[in-house]
């Protein structure tokens, strides 16, 4: 997983809400491509046109917003589909970090697997960013993960919540099944005990037919 | 004498039963009792595994079939699409090397995973199910707890046998009084996806529960559980009843015989006590749900059929109008106007969502002695292929077909789109899926979701229709 700690970049508003996976990185992309490959088609069904040239109206277009880093976008962003191709293809794209009021659950998950930070404020507050990104002369903002702060277009500093364990795997790029892997013994007991208690879970072959 | 143990949810007696180990930040480290594997990712996660040289944990413990890029036509071999020659090659070969055990096509075993796992009886109550796809709530409708994953998950599943997992936060729905005539599992929960909307479960593992749930049978349940994460719960489950232990009593891989009484008395233990506290609660009365039908390309965009397509310019939340407009030109639908009478091009039944028996035979019902429009292309893609086998033993396949439907092999087909059944730009299909997204059936395609009566009324009929006024 990449490491996060902090980011300075320009950053672009996408006041859409409930942007789905399946626009994040349609299904015929999912076979096929590497990784590395999926950024030329993130959020592709807005990006573009159904002739396949580029939708100038679509702010991710727009020369002030190219080569943002981080998306700012509305309520209920990566809802839908648990393909980790979405967070694949946002980070292919450019993107480290993602501020709207709540993102899918499943898409949560994985923007923590590989290092894409998600952060979570008042619809208000994020409208609020949107607007000074529109007005800014740059539209460039600043995140630290040390400190829990963001510095917004206008110069304000915010503060953001973020689970403990998750900030500290990103600051690390931590690596969850290598972390797992140490509680081998923890789970050895689990399993020895509810082999006993439950032993119907773990009697998975079928009788003959 | 001691204290009254705390009432506790079905969610939360799951949750505490398999927690390995409580980590940091509120984590724990959860026990995964049975992990379901498609084709779509799985060949090349089982590759990254042994590429790192570790094995799988619990080999037994994981469940492999293809469904997301199988062709469905009737004559498909492994290698009938493009891609799901390799995918399945990949699949089976992993599988192989890692003894888990893979449900080949044309066997009674292969079908989509959703269908598969409660009909093999491999989904059970009290069990965490995992599967890298959104749609793994389903399996909540046998009271189990159950969600879908990434890849990075999967690899995780497979090398240790758990999840690192935050709690979530608790929601029960209470279906209240007695369904309408003509109105199915499919119209309760879109009706309430539509009440509370899309993100309300965001963060929630949502149980449902009143009288109009304990009235429904397994495959209602499935449905119901299905459209979760539509409701943005991960996670949906109904606590199991006489009619789950009557459904999973003789199924290939539930406890058989002493082994079965043994589960039976911890599953009775399962349901949430008397008392018990959730974070939010939400009621829907059933009584006044009428048949729905999704307008725009989110299920929250959703109408009962008898009524008017709702209208941008009425909205206060700029945001939430600026979607709505959006939807309705891609929709290609005016604001005002009533749904029932739009002209349709395509009508699919099937997928994780109405692929089941009874899904099917309601369908069939409906169509039983009629033609479609002939304007319209439907086909029914069946869940399974036990589901396609027990609906020929039934002769519904005959009822389709001379009805001048399709009738197709077991996969996710056109709600998925992965394996190339897509409808072209611009065309209209009412679908028995779970999803209208932009794109979501092929670039351009509009999508409107519905129930299988629904869906068939809508075939014979060439436009949306309302099978109560059919059937």
């Amino acid at each position: 997983m990449e490491k996060f700690t902090q980011l300075s970049a320009l950053a672009a508003p996408l006041m859409r809400p409930n942007i789905d996976t399946d626009a994040i990185i349609p299904v015929k992309r999912l076979i096929g491509y590497q990784r590395h490959e999926l950024g030329a088609f993130a959020l592709e069904p807005y990006r573009f046109r159904a002739d396949g040239s580029e939708n100038p109206d679509f702010v991710l277009n727009q020369p002030r917003y190219r080569g943002a880093k981080i998306l700012v976008t509305a309520e209920n962003f990566g809802c839908g589909s648990s393909r980790e191709s979405a967070v694949w293809a946002l980070m292919a794209y450019g993107f480290r970090c993602v501020i709207a009021p709540g993102f899918g659950d499943i898409f949560t998950n994985n923007a923590f697997q590989n290092g894409l930070l998600l952060i979570r404020l008042p619809r208000e507050e994020v409208d609020r960013i949107a607007e000074e990104l529109g007005g800014a002369p740059s539209p460039a903002m600043a995140i630290d993960l040390q400190s829990c702060t963001i510095t917004t277009p206008a110069g304000r500093q915010l503060e953001f919540q973020i689970d403990g364990e998750r900030r500290q795997a990103l600051l690390e790029g931590r690596d969850e099944i290598a972390m797992t892997l140490l509680r081998d013994a923890d789970i050895a007991a689990f399993q020895s005990h509810d082999r006993v208690a439950r032993p119907w879970i773990y009697q998975t072959v079928p009788p003959a037919a | 004498m001691a204290a009254q143990a705390q009432p506790r949810t079905l969610f939360d007696k799951i949750w505490a039963s398999h927690v390995v180990a409580e980590l940091s930040g509120g984590v724990s480290l959860l026990a995964i009792d049975r992990h379901l594997m498609h084709d779509l990712e799985a060949g090349a996660i089982i590759k990254r595994i042994a590429d790192r040289g570790l094995r799988p944990h619990n080999p037994e413990l994981t469940f492999g079939v293809p469904d997301h890029a199988v062709a469905t036509d009737p004559r498909r071999r492994a290698n009938s699409t493009p891609n799901s020659e390799r995918l399945l090659r990949e699949m089976k070969e992993g599988s192989d090397a890692f003894g888990i055990t893979y449900f080949d096509l044309d066997t009674e075993g292969q079908g989509i995973v959703h269908v598969i796992g409660p009909e093999l009886g491999l989904s059970q109550p009290g069990m965490t199910i995992v599967c890298a796809d959104s749609h793994t709530c389903t399996h909540g409708g046998l009271g189990a707890l159950s969600f879908g994953i990434g890849a990075t998950e999967v690899a995780h599943v497979l090398a240790t046998q758990t999840l690192r997992q935050t709690r979530p936060k608790t929601m029960r729905v209470n279906f209240n009084g007695k369904v309408a005539a003509g109105v199915t599992a499919k119209d309760l929960i879109l009706a309430t996806i539509g009440k509370i909307g899309t993100g309300a479960g965001r963060g929630h593992a949502v149980e449902y529960a009143g009288d109009a749930i304990r009235a429904m049978s397994i495959d209602e349940r499935l449905t119901v559980c299905n459209l979760s994460i539509e409701l943005g719960a991960k996670i949906g489950m109904i606590a199991p009843d006489d009619t789950t232990f009557e459904f999973l009593a003789g199924r290939r891989y539930a406890p058989q015989g002493d082994m079965f009484e043994r589960a039976l008395g911890y599953w009775r233990g399962l349901p949430t006590d008397e008392g018990a506290r959730f974070d939010v609660e939400h009621s829907i009365d059933v009584d006044t749900v009428a048949p729905q039908v999704t307008w725009g390309t989110s299920p929250q965009d959703v109408i009962a059929v008898d009524s008017r397509i709702p209208d941008p310019s009425r909205e206060s939340d700029p945001q939430r109008r600026k979607a709505m407009e959006a939807a309705l030109a891609y929709m290609g639908l005016a604001p005002g106007a009533a749904i029932e009478g739009t002209p349709i091009d395509w009508v699919f039944i099937g997928s994780c969502t109405n692929g089941r028996l009874s899904d099917i035979r309601e369908a069939a019902r409906i169509v039983a002695g009629r033609k479609i429009a002939p304007n319209v292309r439907a086909w029914v893609v069946p869940g399974s292929e036990a589901t396609q086998r027990a609906a020929e033993r039934e002769g519904l396949d005959k009822v389709f077909l001379s009805a001048g439907f399709e009738w197709r092999k077991s996969g996710c087909s056109m709600c998925a789109g992965v394996n190339g059944d897509i409808i072209a730009p611009g065309q209209r299909s009412v679908s028995t899926t779970n999803r209208n997204f932009v794109g979501r059936q092929g670039p351009n395609a509009r999508t409107h979701l519905a129930s299988p009566a629904m869906a068939a009324a809508a075939a014979l009929s060439g436009c949306i229709a309302d099978a109560r006024k059919i059937g």
